[in-house]
């Protein structure tokens, strides 16, 4: 499948999780599209990376250059759920204390 | 000779000192003796000098280098030749006189207000002695502004009275306006021959074009009309009246004022060599003469009458320099030195007597009371008035032939201001010595004649107001009769032979001073006769008299259109430009970087999706320029 | 030595001063500190030997930056003139009383130690390093101990002033990139060489700097509010010397620097100087506050000296220098009585003063001889430096001295209108009770008034030493 599939299915899907930021003000909606931002990246960093590899294999049996972007993939699913933790919490913690998931009621630091 | 030049000012000079810093501890009558003693060393010491110039001519003493620098310098040096030393006898010799009469006319003061008034006088004598024996012309300036100085603390010696402390501010602005012109002339020497000394200055204004030697000598007049208070700016003269009456007679009469016409007569080539800025001073110091002559026939108070008699007079000699008779003006300035200070000192005698009542329509008769004081002015008001063989006949009449020589247009005007100078003179001398007394019966009680300190000056310059036009008869009279121009002669030889020469022919002469004379005397008979039973008007006077008693109201003309629009104009500066322009500015900027921070602020709104879309369009924005660079640099330089 | 020693006593025993607690002994240990440092100064002035690099050692390797003085004519003149000014402050200010003294004596001194350096530097980064060491202290004297507006008037000295400083430095770095040997030596300075627009450009840069600072018209604002406000040893320090600053840096650091640019634009500077002349005398003339116009008629007086500077005659140069301390003098001399009578009579103001003639005959007679001082009355050391500098200013156009020459007319006009107003006429309800000057004041000022006269009828000295800075400007342009 060429590259430019995964390249214009990355970019829908980033762009939905980027107007849903920016739209949408319930703090959980924001943090699913947050969510599908990095997916969307994470999508496209393993595309690119079969590509890569998928390349350099052609001259260089046996080689595992251009598998790391595969590897990031791993690390960023790991950051971004303990991301996930630490945000779901304070959306807890924020929600006990405005009783709503609305992020406009959080601008306490304005003044 | 030479170690002798230097004491001339030095006397003055410790005089000052001693009565400047001791004044508080010194009795008066040690404060007059200093004060007097130091002028009269000065004056013997001058006539050592004038003897000594008579015999060997004159020379030049140089003390120390005043300015120097590269290539240039200025030393600090005194000439003393025929010029000079003549100026030294009349300085210290009629100085000495005023002290004098002083110390018996200032008796009241208090001890350090007394002491003061002596150092002061000494200190203007020290001036003035560095102004006439200055061998370059920063020294006669430094001399020139010293004397101004003097005449400023001098005018304001009764401090504590405002009017006269703006009459001594007016003095000195308006003296300063002309010594601005005095310094740009000197400037100009100096740009264009290098040296600022009497002798090379001289000697190489053959090298200046005509429009040099113009300038330089237009600007040094601007000098003069300061300090000689000539039209248009003479009316410091007659409020400086305010100050001690032997200060008038001594600063305001005798010497200061006539600093002008020595400086004019020291650079007598440079004026010979510049004929437009001679017709310029003929011109000026008739008209001064004419107009001074008008207002000094309608005023009231002793001494407004003889101030503007001053400057008519010092217009005369302006005259007389203009139309080339140096040696007249000089002469001038000699004869009205003598008979000047003494109508202010019979001015002063009288207004010591009448217990400072200045205002002649409340005198009258003082002939009887004060004997002396009348008998000498009557003397002074003869030789003023030209009455041979009194002083002012022969000097003025040197004045008026030579203005007749140049343009008999000028001799006739001349001589009609010598009709209104007979007329105002006699018109003071009727009112106050002739008739009866017009005070209150207090005032005639305690009238008296003045102490021999007073009396003596007196005496001694009408002596001098009566002989000493004899060193200047004309040749129409005696041949080589005129010793004053003999002994001048080496000053103005130069100019002498730049100048054509034509004289009038004897028989012209005799007819001319005939005539004026006669017509003066009917004056004076026509004057005494009107003012001898003089009773003080009781209804306003108006017209042409009004005019003249509020002295063409120049002084307020002068206020309306300089004195308040410049006044008006710095308020303006101070309040509109420097405050809400320059300053506004400023501030503009502080407030505008305020304003803008205060909008900035705006955006830190506290929404979190304002961020977000704003960074999200920065991204945009970013990726379009990271990708396309060419193609955006490439709109934006058109945009622009 | 002597050069160093000059910025080290008044450093070092400015911080001691820091930690002196008791007031009095204060007071009497920067006093003779001070008089130590004029000690150096006077031998430094007249008894040292020909000028050159006094003193040049390692400072900051990486940057070329030497701490390397230089000691010239010039130099010496305005040494002395700080070295004497200081300890007549601290005499004739004895008896004011200051919260937190040690502080306020500490940063004098140390301001001291600032201007010394700043004569005396050889090296840009070390002379930019003078500059604000002299600066700082000021702001605290004036935020701390000035009068009720004193916080916005500071920050707005405190702006201007630092503007200039900023652009004086972007200047710096600019030319230090364009050294032959990176360095920031003076003499790398001089030798450096620039396009005709370069040098325009930073031309103007460091001069704006040195104009905020001297202050020449229309960058002069702050500089009225300053004074006003600042404590007045303060303002005497900035009004008597730290003006001088500005108008060193530019004959040290601007006009043999662009010895073109300088050339090019002397036409406008002149006319900008001059056209502050003739603008502050009249302001000055309708100042009911005495401070203030003290202030403005210093404005007047400095743009004479630049004006004069940037004929670049030598007599204009010349007169230049020897205005410059005897400026100091006369201003400082001013000042003293200036703070003498608000001290005193508890005002400032013309309309409220009047008649202290009767009151205090001391004082008016030392006031009269330093306004005329200030009108450059001749045999008062004033007259000689302006008669040179007309004289310059002449040579160089005619229609430019006619001009500014009017400005000798306002002086009278404006100086005598407030020697009326303080010292004659009838007393007010301020002056009723007023004393005469205390002794400490009046032996400075009389100390004062014979260096006035002695200076005017006998200049020499002056001449003398500051002859070789202006030959050194003269023959490189």
């Amino acid at each position: 499948m060429p590259i430019q599939n995964y390249i214009y299915l990355c970019l829908t899907l980033f762009s939905i999780g980027i107007i849903g930021v920016l739209t949408r003000r319930n703090a959980i909606i924001i943090f699913m599209c947050i969510e599908l931002m990095l997916n969307a990246v994470n999508l496209l960093l393993v595309a690119f990376s079969k590509m890569h590899h998928a390349y350099v294999l052609k001259s260089y049996p046996d080689t595992t250059v251009g598998t790391e972007g595969q590897l990031f993939v791993f690390f960023i699913m790991v950051v971004a759920a303990a991301e996930v933790s630490v945000g779901l919490a304070i959306i807890v913690m924020m929600f006990r204390n405005t009783h709503s998931v609305d992020i406009n009621f959080l601008n306490r630091l304005k003044n | 000779m030479n170690t002798l030049v230097f004491l001339v000012p030095i006397f003055p000079l410790l005089g000052f000192l001693i009565n400047g810093l001791g004044r508080k501890s010194l009795s008066k009558t040690a404060i007059s003796l200093i004060g007097s003693g130091s002028i009269l060393a000065s004056f013997l010491v001058s006539i050592v000098l004038f003897f000594d110039v008579k015999a060997n001519g004159g020379s030049v003493t140089q003390l120390f280098e005043f300015i120097k620098t590269e290539g240039f310098h200025i030393p600090f040096a005194f000439q003393v030749d025929q010029l000079s030393s003549l100026f030294l006898l009349i300085i210290t010799g009629i100085g000495f006189l005023i002290h004098l009469y002083s110390s018996a006319y200032m008796h009241e003061e208090e001890p350090q207000h007394f002491g003061r008034y002596f150092a002061y006088l000494n200190l203007f004598v020290f001036s003035m002695l560095l102004l006439v024996m200055g061998a370059n012309y920063v020294i006669m300036f430094i001399g020139w502004e010293g004397v101004g100085l003097c005449s400023y603390l001098l005018i304001g010696f009764w401090f504590k009275n405002n009017d006269y402390n703006y009459a001594a501010r007016k003095a000195f602005v308006m003296n300063r306006i002309g010594d601005l012109g005095f310094l740009l002339a000197v400037f100009w020497i100096l740009a264009k021959l290098g040296t600022a000394s009497y002798a090379e200055v001289f000697a190489g204004a053959g090298k200046l074009t005509a429009f040099d030697i113009t300038a330089i000598t237009s600007l040094l007049f601007i000098g003069a009309m300061g300090k000689s208070a000539q039209i248009p700016l003479y009316t410091w003269l007659p409020d400086a009246m305010a100050g001690p009456t032997p200060v008038s007679a001594l600063i305001h009469a005798a010497t200061m004022v006539t600093a002008g016409i020595y400086m004019i007569a020291r650079s007598n080539i440079l004026y010979t060599m510049a004929p437009a800025t001679q017709s310029l001073i003929a011109i000026v110091g008739l008209a001064t003469a004419i107009f001074a002559a008008t207002i000094a026939l309608k005023q009231n108070d002793i001494k407004k009458v003889l101030a503007y008699s001053t400057v008519s007079q010092l217009g005369y000699m302006f005259l007389g320099l203009g139309v080339g008779a140096y040696t007249g003006a000089v002469f001038h300035v000699m004869t009205h030195a003598f008979f000047k200070a003494l109508l202010f000192l019979g001015a002063g005698s009288v207004i010591h007597a009448m217990h400072h009542e200045q205002d002649i329509r409340k005198m009258g008769g003082l002939k009887k009371y004060m004997p002396v004081t009348q008998l000498t002015f009557l003397l002074a008001c003869l030789a003023i008035a030209g009455i041979p063989p009194f002083s002012g006949f022969f000097s003025k009449d040197e004045i008026l032939t030579a203005a007749f020589e140049k343009n008999p247009l000028y001799y006739y005007i001349g001589v009609a201001g010598a009709l209104m100078t007979a007329f105002y003179m006699f018109r003071l001398y009727t009112l106050t010595f002739l008739g009866k007394f017009r005070g209150t019966a207090e005032a005639a009680h305690h009238l008296h004649e003045s102490p021999w300190q007073m009396t003596v000056p007196l005496i001694v310059l009408a002596v001098l107001s009566v002989v000493g036009g004899w060193i200047g008869i004309p040749e129409v009279f005696a041949e080589n009769a005129h010793s004053l121009e003999h002994f001048l002669s080496p000053i103005f030889a130069e100019s002498a032979k730049l100048a054509e020469h034509h004289s009038l022919s004897h028989s012209q002469e005799y007819l001319m001073m005939g005539g004026t004379t006669a017509a003066i005397i009917l004056v004076i008979l026509f004057t005494i006769n009107k003012h001898k039973n003089y009773i003080p008007p009781v209804s306003e006077t108006s017209g042409l008299s009004k005019l003249l008693e509020n002295k063409w109201y120049i002084d307020e003309l002068y206020d309306t259109v300089i004195a308040k629009p410049v006044q008006a104009f710095a308020g303006l500066l101070k309040n509109v430009v420097e405050k809400t322009g320059i300053d506004g500015l400023v501030n503009g900027v502080g407030k505008l970087v305020g304003y803008g921070s205060r909008q900035l602020r705006l955006l830190q709104s506290g929404q979190v999706g304002n961020y977000i879309l704003i960074m999200v369009m920065a991204m945009v924005v970013f990726f379009l320029i990271w990708f396309n660079d060419g193609y955006l640099v490439h709109i934006f330089k058109k945009i622009i | 030595m002597i050069p160093v020693s000059l910025i080290l006593i008044p450093l070092i025993t400015g911080i001691i001063a820091f930690f002196l607690k008791e007031a009095k002994l204060v007071r009497s240990f920067v006093l003779l500190s001070s008089l130590i440092t004029l000690l150096f100064a006077l031998a430094a002035a007249f008894f040292s030997s020909a000028p050159g690099p006094a003193l040049d050692v390692e400072w900051l390797p990486s940057l070329g930056s030497r701490f390397s003085l230089m000691m010239d004519g010039m130099g010496k003149m305005l040494c002395l003139l700080t070295a004497v000014s200081f300890p007549a402050i601290f005499i004739a200010i004895q008896k004011n009383e200051y919260k937190n003294s040690s502080s306020f004596y500490g940063l004098m001194l140390l301001s001291q130690a600032g201007l010394m350096g700043v004569f005396l530097a050889a090296d840009a980064l070390l002379f930019y390093f003078f500059w604000e060491l002299a600066l700082i202290p000021v702001y605290f004297l004036c935020s701390i101990w000035g009068g009720e507006k004193r916080i916005a008037v500071t920050f707005k000295f405190f702006v201007y002033t630092f503007l200039g400083s900023l652009l004086m430095l972007a200047g710096l770095l600019y030319l230090y990139f364009h050294t032959a040997d990176h360095s920031f030596s003076l003499n790398s300075f001089y030798h450096i060489s620039l396009s005709g627009k370069q040098e325009a450009f930073i031309f103007w840069l460091f001069f704006i700097a040195f104009a905020i600072k001297m202050p020449i018209f229309p960058f002069h604002t702050w500089q009225p509010d300053a004074y006003e406000q600042s404590p007045t040893a303060t303002t005497m320090v900035m009004s008597g010397i730290m003006v001088k600053m500005g108008i060193f840096a530019v004959i040290r650091w601007l006009i043999p620097v662009f010895p073109h640019a300088s050339i090019q634009f002397a036409h406008l500077i002149i006319l900008l100087a001059i056209t502050g002349m003739i603008y502050a005398s009249l302001i000055a003339f309708r100042q009911d506050d005495i401070k203030r116009l003290v202030a403005y008629s210093s404005i007047a007086h400095i743009g004479l000296i630049c004006a004069a500077i940037f004929t670049q005659s030598t007599m204009g140069l010349q007169g230049a220098m020897i205005q410059m301390f005897n400026h100091g003098i006369n201003v400082i001399g001013l000042w003293i009585l200036v703070d003498t009578i608000e001290q005193k009579m508890g005002t400032r103001k013309l309309s409220e003063l009047g008649g202290l003639a009767q009151k205090a005959p001391v004082m008016a007679i030392l006031f009269v001889v330093m306004a005329l001082a200030n009108i450059a009355l001749p045999l008062t050391n004033a007259f000689v430096g302006e008669f040179l500098m007309f004289n310059g200013l002449f040579s160089y156009h005619v229609l430019f001295t006619a001009f500014a020459g009017i400005s000798i007319i306002l002086a009278a006009v404006y100086t005598l209108q407030m020697v009326q107003k303080v010292l004659y006429g009838n007393t007010s309800a301020f002056t009723e009770k007023a004393v005469d000057i205390t002794a400490n004041v009046k032996w400075v000022l009389i100390v004062f008034v014979i260096i006035i006269l002695v200076l005017g009828v006998y200049p020499q000295p002056m001449l003398d030493l500051t002859i070789d800075t202006v030959k050194s400007i003269t023959t490189k342009s």
